[in-house]
């Protein structure tokens, strides 16, 4: 099962599957004193799914925030693949939360990224009808976001990190708030996604089960300010699903990952 | 729940507030009538109707001077609160320096302000400027808070994708301020005939103005009280109907998202 010749060429060992993103030394302290993150060392490959796993509230989301851009690493630096001054349609992001526009239709939420960059009229249609199109939902452009379920509202949040085609997505915690059974559907929806559009996702999680069902590296972070604590590597033959996730291979990962977080937590609290 | 338990409901939240005005005027009418109170102390609710009937080409004309004061005063609030909302909103040393000023100007009672605008300004001007005092601050405090409350993910994926400010303002801000502007408009239109009202009051000796104000003023020296009475009973429906005006408009404005403008079970 976990035969190295059933890997898809981008996830390992490929030469020229550049580096996507690179952390170095990257830490964060807030004003108020409180070490988030680091530092951290960090190399991501281009067309990876990696999961950042950590207790809640141990920093990992603020890796994600250094990532995008949306704060500043304290010191070490942080660097994303595709061009010096960061392409601003490059990078998708999913929060925790569907972070909808509560006034405006699906439509025009998911078409916010290239309303922003001013696109034309027309191709912006176009590719809001794709992106929708990729996550199920194209027929409800024109409902409003408190029609949608919880896990509808998500997909609209990931439809609307898709429609720049970004490079790198990255998720914070996408599907913590959802139900069992909606969270394995957009589990396997994105595994869909990504093996369809080959994007560099990091995923940030608290759940064990979900990194190791999703990923194909899973680092493990301890608590603040996060640290790595370790790493696994998850390979398997593709596609994952229903047959995976019960398998005698997934449980030991999972009690192996399981293992590493309780670990990484008892370090954290001897330290 | 079925759909005519709700009409019953609704008939019966129409009818509760009539049946409380028949009840108060058929009470006023006794008290009235049994202690033969003369109508230059306490008109009984016929001889004001009465009044209504007979003097309307006069309220009438009135009420529509008050009406358009009422209006300028209020689109003057209404465009300074947010507009200055929006400088606050850009500029923090810009907030810092001005709020202290407006709420002096909303603390200091506009009856004590007004005489002082009439002597520097002309009557029709200072009427207005008095509607304004009274009816910006709400729209400003209200929008201000707007604003400010702007959910910080979302503010996030702005910058994420690089908005401007003008992006952010016409994309992010002024929409989620919305309901918060609408609050503030909605108490801006009562307080606004307000202060129209106050203005006409103070200038009422002075004899120029004829809006509503000025006709009680006028008819109370001439001891002419059902017409007070009637003027008075304008002004009340004047208010309600601005009131229920702007109550409906913020409701289409918000009818597809907001909290306020959905039913119950959606």
């Amino acid at each position: 099962m976990a035969d190295p010749a059933a890997l898809p060429p981008s996830s390992d060992a490929d030469p020229r599957a550049g580096v996507a993103v690179s952390l170095r030394g990257a830490a964060k302290v807030y004003e108020t004193g409180v070490a988030a993150l680091g530092p951290l060392d960090l190399d991501v490959r281009k067309g990876d799914f990696v999961s950042l796993l950590g207790p809640s509230g141990c920093g990992k989301s603020t890796a994600l925030r250094l990532i995008a851009g949306l704060a500043a690493p304290t010191s070490g630096t942080v660097r994303v693949a595709g061009g010096g001054a960061r392409d601003r349609l490059a990078i998708g992001f999913v929060f925790q939360e569907p972070t909808l526009m509560p006034w405006t239709t699906v439509r025009e939420n998911v078409a916010l990224p290239l309303t922003l960059a001013r696109q034309p009229r027309a191709e912006i249609t176009a590719r809001v009808d794709d992106a929708l199109a990729k996550v199920g939902l194209a027929e409800f452009a024109k409902s409003y976001p408190r029609e949608l379920s919880g896990g509808m509202k998500m997909r609209v949040s990931l439809a609307r990190a898709l429609v720049t085609d970004p490079d790198i997505l990255l998720m914070d915690e996408p599907f913590a708030a959802l139900d069992e059974i909606t969270r394995f559907r957009l589990n396997d929806d994105l595994l869909a996604l990504w093996r369809e559009l080959h994007k560099t996702v990091i995923f940030v999680t608290h759940s064990v089960f979900e990194s190791v069902y999703l990923s194909r590296r899973v680092v493990v972070l301890t608590s603040r300010p996060a640290r790595i604590h370790g790493e696994f590597r998850i390979d398997t033959g593709e596609p994952r699903g229903e047959e995976f996730r019960t398998s005698p291979l997934y449980g030991r990962l999972c009690r192996d990952v399981s293992a590493a977080l309780a670990q990484a937590g008892a370090e954290a609290a001897m330290s | 729940m079925g759909s005519t338990h709700d009409l019953r409901e609704q008939i019966v939240r129409l009818l509760l507030p009539v049946a409380v005005l028949a009840i108060g005027a058929v009470a006023w009418d006794l008290i009235v009538r049994i202690n033969g109170i003369p109508p230059y102390v306490l008109p009984g609710p016929g001889a004001v109707v009465a009044a209504l009937v007979e003097s309307w080409p006069i309220l009438w004309s009135s009420l529509l001077v008050t009406l358009r004061t009422t209006l300028e005063g209020f689109v003057a609030a209404a465009a300074g609160g947010i507009a200055l909302a929006l400088l606050f909103n850009q500029s923090k040393w810009l907030e810092h320096a001005l709020m202290p000023y407006a709420i002096i100007l909303q603390v200091t009672p506009v009856i004590a302000i007004a005489p002082l605008l009439l002597i520097y300004l002309p009557q029709e001007t200072a009427v207005i400027v008095c509607a304004w005092i009274v009816a910006f601050f709400p729209v400003l405090s209200n929008a201000t808070l707007g604003l400010n409350s702007v959910d910080r993910n979302l503010a996030g994926l702005f910058r994420l994708y690089g908005a401007s400010r003008l992006q952010t303002l016409r994309y992010l801000k002024l929409p989620a301020a919305l309901p918060h502007i609408l609050g503030g408009l909605r108490i801006a239109g009562g307080l606004s005939l307000i202060g129209a009202v106050v203005a006409e009051i103070a200038a009422g000796s002075a004899g120029a103005g004829s809006g509503l104000a000025y006709r009680i003023a006028e008819s109370g020296y001439r001891l002419n009280i059902p017409r007070m009475f009637a003027a008075l009973l304008l002004l009340s429906v004047t208010g309600i109907v601005i009131y229920m005006g702007l109550v409906l408009a913020s409701h289409f404005a918000l009818r597809h998202w907001h909290e306020s403008a959905l039913g119950k079970e959606s």
